[in-house]
C-alpha cells in the first residue's frame, strides 16, 4: 500500500521537502502523547513490528521500542549476530521468514550499508531503517531536524556544521540530505582522514579547522567518534583529537551565543566533546532523546498509512 | 576423425596477416588447409554457409575462472569451456586461484586434461606465481610449464613481495611465460567494495581508490625494466594505468596488458542500487577511466581484450553488497558487449576488434592460435556482425549468472565457433 512516504523509509536522500516537514509536524503533534499519565493510544493496534538488529544499538532500538508501544503494537525483538557471511546468509533468510509470518513492519539495523533495501526490495511489510552500516540512519536525521527547529524556529537558512567523523557516519549523510533539502547550509569539519572522497560533491563545505568551524555555525552536530578509528590509524590518539577538533567551552566562546550543540550519543565525554559542554547550556542533547520517540512515532505512523492531517485525531482514540 | 569443413563466403579477417577479403576457409585434419576464393570441398567434406558473416581466427580469453577444483558449484571446467564457446572462444586461459590452487604441474595437468576432455574449447592453464597462491616464495614454475602451462599469476591475490615479483619475472624469462599481475595495493583497497568516488560517498560504501591500482602497475612496469622479463597486467581500469603501460611500452619496456569489456562499458554508477552483480575487483571506475580504458584498447595499449569471467553462486551474490563477493561472468557477452561499444560506436575498426580479442591475447601468452594461416590449428569463429540480440542469462550455458548485462540489447554474435576442424558450437544466426 504506497502511503504518504511510500512502502518504506530507507533513508532521506530520496524524501521531498514536503514529506520531511510533515514528519516533522506529525512529530510535533505526537510529543503530548510522551507527557500523559498514560502513555499510550490504538494507533497501531493490532499491527506487528519487529525490531531486527543485526548490530547491537541500545540506545536506537529502546527508541523504537517505546515509540511502538506507545502506539500500541506488537512488537517483537530480534537481535542476530555472527560472521559478515553468516550475517548476509541471514538477511535473506530472515526475509523469506518475515514474509511468511504475515508481519507488518520491520525496523532493521544492520552493519552493510543499502542492508535496509535490500531488505525492503525483498518483502512487502513497510520497512523502517535504523542505521545500514556507513550509509543512513533518516530518523536519528529527523530527531536532530526536529530539535534544531524547535530551538530555532525553522531551518531554512541556518548554518549547520557535522563534525567529526563524517566518513563512517550514517547520521552524517542523512543530516546532510535533510539539511540541504530543507534549505540549510551545511559543512562538515574533522580530520581529513576521516572525510569521504569528494564529499563537497554532497553539497557540503569542507572546514579544516574546528575554530572556523564554530565560528562559522549557528548549529554543531558532533559525532561520536568510535575508538576502533584510533586503533585503525586515522587519528593518532584520542589527546591529539580532542585538542583540535574537540568541541570544548573556550572554543564556543568565539560562537554566536545561541549556538546549539547536537550529539547524537553515546559520547566520548573528554574526547569529541567535552562536559562542560554536553551539560551546558547550548546543548540540546536531551531533547534529542525525547524528540527521537516522536519522530520514530510519527514515522511508523505515516508508513502505517496514516495521513500527516489526521494524526491529531488518531492520537484522541486513547484517552 | 573430424571431417574435412568448408567455411564458405565470409568475409575473412585475419588479423595476425593483415588478410580482410571474402574467401572460403578449408579447415582438414584440425589444421587450416587453404584459405582462398572459390575452394573446392575435398570428398566428405561438411561445409558451411558463412555468407553475409566474418570468419576470423578463434577468440581467445587470458583471463577465465573456471573455479574447478573445489568451486564446481558456481562453475566447472566442462561448462566454463560450454559457455567459452558458446561466446565464440575457442582458447581460454584458466586462473589458478581455485581451492586448492593450481600450484604445481599435476594440478596444472588436471586442468589441461579436463578441458581436452570437455572439448569444448582449448584450456590451457595458468600456473600460481606463489606456493599456495601465498606471495612467499616462488612455485616451480618450470615444471609447471612443463605440464603445460602457459604464464604465472596469483590473480586474485596481488603478488605483495616487490623482491618476489622481481624472481618470478626474472625466473620466467628461462621458460619465455609471461607473470600476469592483478596490480591491487591491499593496505590503499583493504574493506572497499567498489570504487572510490562520488557514487561510494553517496552510497556509504568503502571505496577503493585508483592508486591502489597505479601504484602496483608502476612498481610492475619498473621491475620488467629492470628484468627484461614479460609482465601482463591484467584488467586495467584506471587512466594513469593507461598512461603508465603507455609510456612503458614506448621506452621498449616488455610489457602486454589487457582491459575487460565491462571496464569499458560501465562506470561506478552500476553500483546504484546496491547492485552486487556491479561488484567486482578491480572496481568499475569513473567515466573517465572508462572512457580511457576504451582509448587504450583502441590504440592497442590494451593488447587483449579479456573477460576475468568470474562465476559466483546466486545465493554468493542475492546478499548485502558488503558481503557479497566479488566478480562477474562476461564469456558470452564479451564478443556482443566488445562490437556494440567499440564497432558500432565507432572507436575500434572490426579487424583491430578482432586482433583485441584473438591475435593480440595468443600473442601475449605465446599461444599457438589467433591466426588462419595455413597449417594453424583450425580454430575459427564465425560472427554475425549485425545479429541484434537480447541477453538474457537464464540461457547462459555457464553455470552461473552474475552479470551486470542481463537485459542489454547487443549487436553482433558468434554463430558458429570451430576448435581444431570441429563446430562445437553453432546457432542459427538469422534472428
Ligand atoms: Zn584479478
Amino acid at each position: 500500500m504506497p502511503t504518504f512516504l511510500g512502502k518504506d523509509l530507507i533513508g532521506l536522500e530520496h524524501l521531498s521537502a514536503e514529506q520531511i516537514l510533515a514528519i516533522l509536524d506529525t512529530a510535533e503533534t505526537f510529543k503530548e502523547i510522551s507527557e500523559r499519565p498514560i502513555k499510550k493510544v490504538p494507533v497501531l493496534r493490532g499491527k506487528t513490528i519487529v525490531n531486527l538488529f543485526f548490530e547491537p544499538s541500545t540506545r536506537t532500538r529502546i527508541s523504537f521500542e517505546f515509540a511502538e508501544k506507545r502506539l500500541s503494537a506488537d512488537t517483537v525483538n530480534v537481535a542476530a549476530t555472527g560472521s559478515s557471511v553468516a550475517k548476509g546468509e541471514t538477511l535473506v533468510d530472515t526475509a523469506r521468514n518475515l514474509e511468511a509470518m504475515r508481519i507488518d513492519m520491520v525496523v532493521i539495523r544492520h552493519s552493510a550499508s543499502g542492508a535496509a533495501r535490500f531488505l525492503a526490495e525483498r518483502i512487502p511489510s513497510n520497512v523502517v531503517n535504523a542505521g545500514d552500516g556507513r550509509h543512513e540512519h533518516p530518523t536519528q536525521a529527523l530527531l536532530d531536524l526536529l530539535t534544531i527547529r524547535d530551538h530555532r524556529g525553522r531551518i531554512d537558512g541556518l548554518k549547520v556544521c557535522i563534525v567529526g567523523d563524517v566518513l563512517h557516519s550514517r547520521v552524517a549523510r542523512s543530516n546532510i540530505w535533510g539539511l540541504l533539502r530543507l534549505g540549510a547550509e551545511v559543512a562538515v569539519c574533522g580530520p581529513a582522514t576521516l572525510m569521504p572522497a569528494a564529499v563537497e560533491t554532497l553539497g557540503v563545505r569542507f572546514f579544516r579547522r574546528i575554530e572556523e568551524a564554530i565560528e562559522w555555525a549557528d548549529v554543531l552536530n558532533v559525532l561520536r567518534l568510535q575508538l576502533e578509528r584510533m586503533q585503525a590509524g586515522y587519528v593518532p590518539s584520542l589527546r591529539e583529537y580532542n585538542r583540535f577538533f574537540g568541541v570544548s567551552n573556550d572554543r564556543l566562546a568565539a560562537a554566536s551565543d545561541d549556538i546549539l550543540v547536537l550529539h547524537p550519543g553515546p559520547m566520548n565525554r573528554g574526547v569529541e566533546i567535552d562536559s562542560d559542554v554536553a551539560d551546558g547550556p547550548h546543548s540540546v542533547i536531551l531533547d534529542q532523546v525525547t524528540n527521537g520517540v516522536a519522530v520514530r512515532m510519527a514515522v511508523l505512523y505515516l508508513l502505517a498509512g496514516g495521513a500527516p492531517e489526521a494524526a491529531e485525531a488518531a492520537k484522541g482514540g486513547g484517552r | 576423425m573430424t571431417r574435412p569443413l568448408l567455411i564458405r563466403g565470409g568475409r575473412v579477417i585475419d588479423p595476425s596477416r593483415g588478410f580482410d577479403d571474402a574467401a572460403d576457409v578449408l579447415l582438414v585434419g584440425g589444421r587450416v588447409e587453404a584459405v582462398g576464393t572459390a575452394l573446392g570441398a575435398p570428398d566428405g567434406a561438411d561445409t558451411l554457409d558463412a555468407a553475409g558473416k566474418v570468419v576470423c581466427p578463434g577468440l581467445v580469453d587470458v583471463h577465465v575462472h573456471l573455479r574447478e577444483p573445489g568451486g564446481e558449484r558456481k562453475e566447472t571446467i566442462a561448462t566454463g569451456s560450454l559457455a567459452a564457446a558458446a561466446g565464440g572462444f575457442t582458447t581460454i586461459c584458466a586462473m589458478p586461484n581455485t581451492d586448492p590452487p593450481i600450484d604445481d604441474p599435476a594440478a596444472v595437468g588436471f586442468v589441461s586434461a579436463a578441458g581436452a576432455r570437455a572439448g569444448h574449447a582449448r584450456v590451457f592453464p595458468l600456473g600460481a606465481v606463489s606456493v599456495g597462491l601465498a606471495g612467499e616464495r616462488l612455485a616451480p614454475v618450470g615444471e609447471m610449464v612443463e605440464a603445460g602451462a602457459v604464464g604465472i599469476t596469483d590473480d586474485g591475490h596481488p603478488v605483495y613481495d616487490a623482491g618476489l615479483m622481481r624472481l618470478a619475472l626474472e625466473y620466467g624469462r628461462s621458460f619465455d611465460i609471461p607473470v600476469a599481475s592483478h596490480c591491487e595495493v591491499r593496505s590503499l583497497s583493504r574493506g572497499g567494495s567498489m570504487n572510490e568516488g562520488v557514487v561510494s560517498t553517496r552510497l556509504g560504501l568503502t571505496g577503493m581508490p585508483n592508486a591502489a591500482e597505479d601504484v602496483m602497475i608502476a612498481r610492475d612496469l619498473f621491475l620488467a625494466e629492470l628484468t627484461g622479463g614479460r609482465v601482463h597486467i591484467q584488467h586495467v581500469t584506471t587512466k594513469r594505468g593507461t598512461e603508465l603501460i603507455r609510456d612503458a611500452k614506448a621506452r621498449g619496456v616488455t610489457v602486454t596488458a589487457e582491459g575487460t569489456p565491462h571496464h569499458f562499458s560501465l562506470t561506478d554508477e552500476a553500483v546504484e542500487g546496491y547492485q552486487t552483480h556491479a561488484k567486482v575487483n578491480p572496481p568499475l571506475r569513473s567515466e573517465q577511466d572508462r572512457r580511457a580504458v576504451l582509448a587504450a584498447v583502441a590504440d592497442g595499449t590494451l593488447d587483449c581484450i579479456a573477460t576475468d569471467h568470474a562465476p559466483h553462486h546466486y545465493d554468493e551474490k542475492e546478499q548485502a553488497f558488503d558481503d557479497a563477493p566479488f566478480g562477474l561472468i562476461g564469456l558470452e557477452t564479451a564478443l556482443g558487449v566488445s562490437l556494440s561499444r567499440l564497432v558500432v560506436d565507432q572507436h575500434l575498426s572490426l579487424p583491430d576488434l578482432i586482433h583485441r580479442m584473438s591475435t593480440g591475447p595468443a600473442r601475449a601468452f605465446g599461444l599457438n592460435a589467433g591466426t588462419l594461416a595455413l597449417g594453424a590449428p583450425a580454430d575459427v569463429t564465425v560472427i554475425d556482425t549485425a545479429a541484434s540480440w537480447t541477453v538474457d542469462a537464464r540461457t547462459f550455458r555457464s553455470r552461473s549468472r552474475n552479470t551486470p548485462f542481463d537485459g542489454w540489447t547487443l549487436t553482433g554474435r558468434a554463430v558458429a565457433t570451430i576448435v581444431g576442424g570441429a563446430v562445437v558450437h553453432a546457432m542459427d544466426g538469422a534472428e
